[in-house]
Parts: structure tokens; C-alpha cells; sequence
């Protein structure tokens, strides 16, 4: 475990691991916890433990919506979404990680499609 | 009265009907929605890491072209663009170091420090407008009609930034239908994310999270959806099974105030 990581991730996100109470609330009220391999509550703990790289290499840091219902519930004010955002960022900053690239795109497009997406997907999954 | 508008990009595009209604609808009712010169894009999502700088610029710049407007408050209609400019507006409030470098970014441009401030066109309506006053100005009232106000992520969270409503129980689009004459259909799938740009990267997640709003209104009684949101919008209508139509706010207000022939 790179404790590197894990102070980086604490500083990025600003998100304060160490009060997580381990009450599941942020998991228990994800709408897309079905899809993830590690949960919202997950994410916390092991940032907290140093054991960063696990999450950085695992799909579910491409599955959080951030729709920030973990940050509104949380009875600690922990903001899970923040610490998720964080480790995709490191994860999505190396080289060659860019998970949605432009070249994604063609394929993706329809007559309905907003621009909005497009560029919230880039600025989720791309540096 | 004059305010400065950010459109934002899909405004100008897939969802020009939002912009237009928005500011036919605003001038009918005494305001003017004047464009922000040479706008750019705010990139749709407000990256919470406090080191992203750059990402947050073209909400800056717009916040900062908007003091020149006005009374220097920025409004906008697409739920995304109010989330990120409010949240970007918010950072100079809490982050000394963000204000230092995005001021080492702009350069020559005149400083910003979080002196603007952000809205929402449904706050206009609710504060400047009032909803008794909007109500008076109704010639066709959407009366019989049970519409479902879908609020999603971006216009209620994080309620400690955005202050927009109670984000477990908000009401205003509620009361902004019924001043139209409509009766509001309250479903618990509300303020839960339809997908948002999961439709990118896993449509299949984004169906699931829109099926289930959808069918939630469906179950108690919607004959129609509204939204603030281009992307919400598109999950809604796209990513679904259920066939309850989804329109923009701002267009059953056009059709209230008598906007748009018969």
C-alpha cells in the first residue's frame, strides 16, 4: 500500500475520511451500487487504510453518477462522491488512461444526444 | 429588468427549444435575459478535486462578464450549467488557493473573488416573478393536468452549496405548477439521478436509473414530466420503457402564459 496515494487522494477530494462511522448509508443509498465492484463505503474505508491503488484499477470509479446523494445523506459529512472523483482523477491522469476518448464518440451520437453529455463524459473519464 | 444569461452549450443546439421558451417566457413576464459576450462551455461537470483549476475557467470568466450585466448576477436555465457556475462561484468562498491561481490564470483580465452570484430561472420565477403574481399572468391554464416536476441531481445537491430547495423534500417546482394551474404529481424518484452521462459509458446503467424514475411517476398517476435538464431530458425520453412524454419547464410555461399560437 502507497500511503502517497492515500494523502493525495485526502488533499484532492478534501473529503474526511477518518469521521466515517461505517454505517453503509452512502452504499445503502447509491443508485448505482448494482454496478460496483467496490461501494461508495468501500471507497472511504480504503482510502482511509492507504490501499488506493485496488480502487484505481477497478471499473467502479467509472461507474459513480455523481448525483451526490452519498455527500447529501451522509450523517458524518464525509462526501464520499469527492473521495470517488479524487481516485478516478489519479487514476485517469497516468498516461494512457483516458477512459472516454473522442474517438468514443461517432459511435455514440444520435439525433437527440446533448452536447451535455459529451462533455460531462470527457471532463468525468478524460484529462 | 435586466440579468445577464448563460445559456450554456447544449442550449445553442439539441435543446434550443429550452433557450427559447426561457427567454420568451422571461421578457413576457419583465425580464430580460441578456447573453453573456463570448461565453464558453462550463464543461457540464463541476469536478469537486481542489486541485482542478483550468477545468473551472470558463465559469469564472462568465461569472466575471456577468458583474457587467445588470445587477451582476448570473442566471441560467439548464440545471448543469446552475450547478457548476454555483458550485465554481462557491470555491472562491472556501479555497484561497483556488482564487490565487485562477487569478494567476486570467492574467490581464480584471480579478474576480466570488463577488457574482448565481441563479436559477425558477428562483426568478418564485422571488422576482412570485408565484401568486406568475399565477395572475396565466391565460391558459394547464388546469386537469397531473405533471410530475422531475428535480434529478444537479439542481438540489450539494444542498449546503446550492441552497436551491430542501433537497429531500423540495417544492418549488411543485408550486410552480400549480401557479400554472396544474396539479403536481409528488413521486419519491424525484430527486434521484436519472443516469446522467452514464448513457456513455454504461447505457445500460443509465436505463435502469431512468426506468425507475420514470416508472415511479408512472405509478402515481403523471400524465407528463417536466425538467430543467438537457441530459435528464434524454434519459428520460431515450434510455426508457416507459412512455410518459418529458418536456422542459419552461416550454408548459409558454404554452400557460399563451405563447406559441394554439
Amino acid at each position: 500500500m502507497n500511503k502517497d496515494y492515500k494523502d493525495r487522494i485526502v488533499r484532492m477530494s478534501g473529503a474526511a475520511v477518518q469521521k466515517c462511522m461505517r454505517c453503509g448509508k452512502c452504499s445503502a443509498t447509491c443508485p448505482n451500487y448494482g454496478s460496483m465492484e467496490y461501494h461508495p463505503h468501500q471507497f472511504v474505508y480504503m482510502v482511509e487504510r492507504g490501499d488506493v491503488e485496488r480502487l484505481m484499477a477497478s471499473p467502479s470509479v467509472y461507474e459513480c453518477l455523481t448525483c451526490f446523494a452519498c455527500v447529501e445523506r451522509c450523517p458524518r459529512g464525509v462526501e464520499p462522491a469527492k473521495v470517488i472523483e479524487a481516485v478516478r482523477l489519479e487514476a485517469v491522469r497516468q498516461k494512457g488512461m483516458n477512459y472516454f476518448k473522442p474517438d468514443d464518440i461517432p459511435a455514440q451520437l444520435d439525433d437527440d444526444l446533448p452536447g451535455q453529455a459529451l462533455v460531462t463524459a470527457l471532463r468525468k473519464f478524460a484529462k | 429588468m435586466k440579468i445577464a444569461y448563460y445559456p450554456g452549450c447544449t442550449l445553442k443546439n439539441r435543446a434550443r427549444e429550452l433557450d427559447r421558451t426561457a427567454r420568451e417566457t422571461a421578457r413576457m413576464l419583465g425580464i430580460e435575459f441578456e447573453e453573456i459576450p463570448e461565453w464558453q462551455c462550463c464543461g457540464g461537470a463541476y469536478t469537486s478535486a481542489k486541485d482542478e483549476i483550468a477545468t473551472k475557467l470558463a465559469s469564472v470568466r462568465a461569472l466575471a462578464a456577468g458583474r457587467e450585466i445588470g445587477d451582476g448576477r448570473v442566471v441560467t436555465v439548464c440545471s448543469a450549467c446552475y450547478n457548476v457556475l454555483k458550485q465554481t462561484n462557491h470555491e472562491f468562498e472556501t479555497n484561497p488557493d483556488f482564487d490565487l491561481k485562477v487569478n494567476n490564470y486570467l492574467g490581464g483580465a480584471p480579478e474576480y473573488h466570488g463577488e457574482g452570484a448565481v441563479v436559477h430561472y425558477l428562483e426568478l420565477l418564485r422571488d422576482e416573478i412570485g408565484f401568486d403574481e406568475l399565477k395572475k399572468r396565466v391565460v391558459r391554464p394547464l388546469t386537469g393536468k397531473k405533471i410530475a416536476a422531475y428535480y434529478g441531481c444537479l439542481l438540489l445537491r450539494p444542498s449546503s452549496v446550492l441552497a436551491f430547495d430542501d433537497p429531500e423534500n423540495p417544492k418549488i417546482m411543485e408550486d410552480f405548477l400549480r401557479a400554472l394551474g396544474a396539479e403536481p404529481v409528488v413521486y419519491p424518484m424525484r430527486n434521484e439521478c436519472c443516469g446522467g452521462y452514464l448513457t456513455l459509458s454504461d447505457r445500460e446503467a443509465a436505463r435502469k436509473r431512468s426506468n425507475a424514475v420514470k416508472e415511479s411517476a408512472a405509478e402515481f398517476g403523471a400524465d407528463f414530466m417536466i425538467t430543467a435538464c438537457p441530459l435528464c431530458l434524454y434519459n428520460l425520453t431515450k434510455n426508457t420503457d416507459e412512455p410518459i412524454p418529458v418536456r422542459y419547464f419552461t416550454e408548459v410555461l409558454a404554452d400557460a402564459l399563451g405563447l406559441g399560437g394554439e
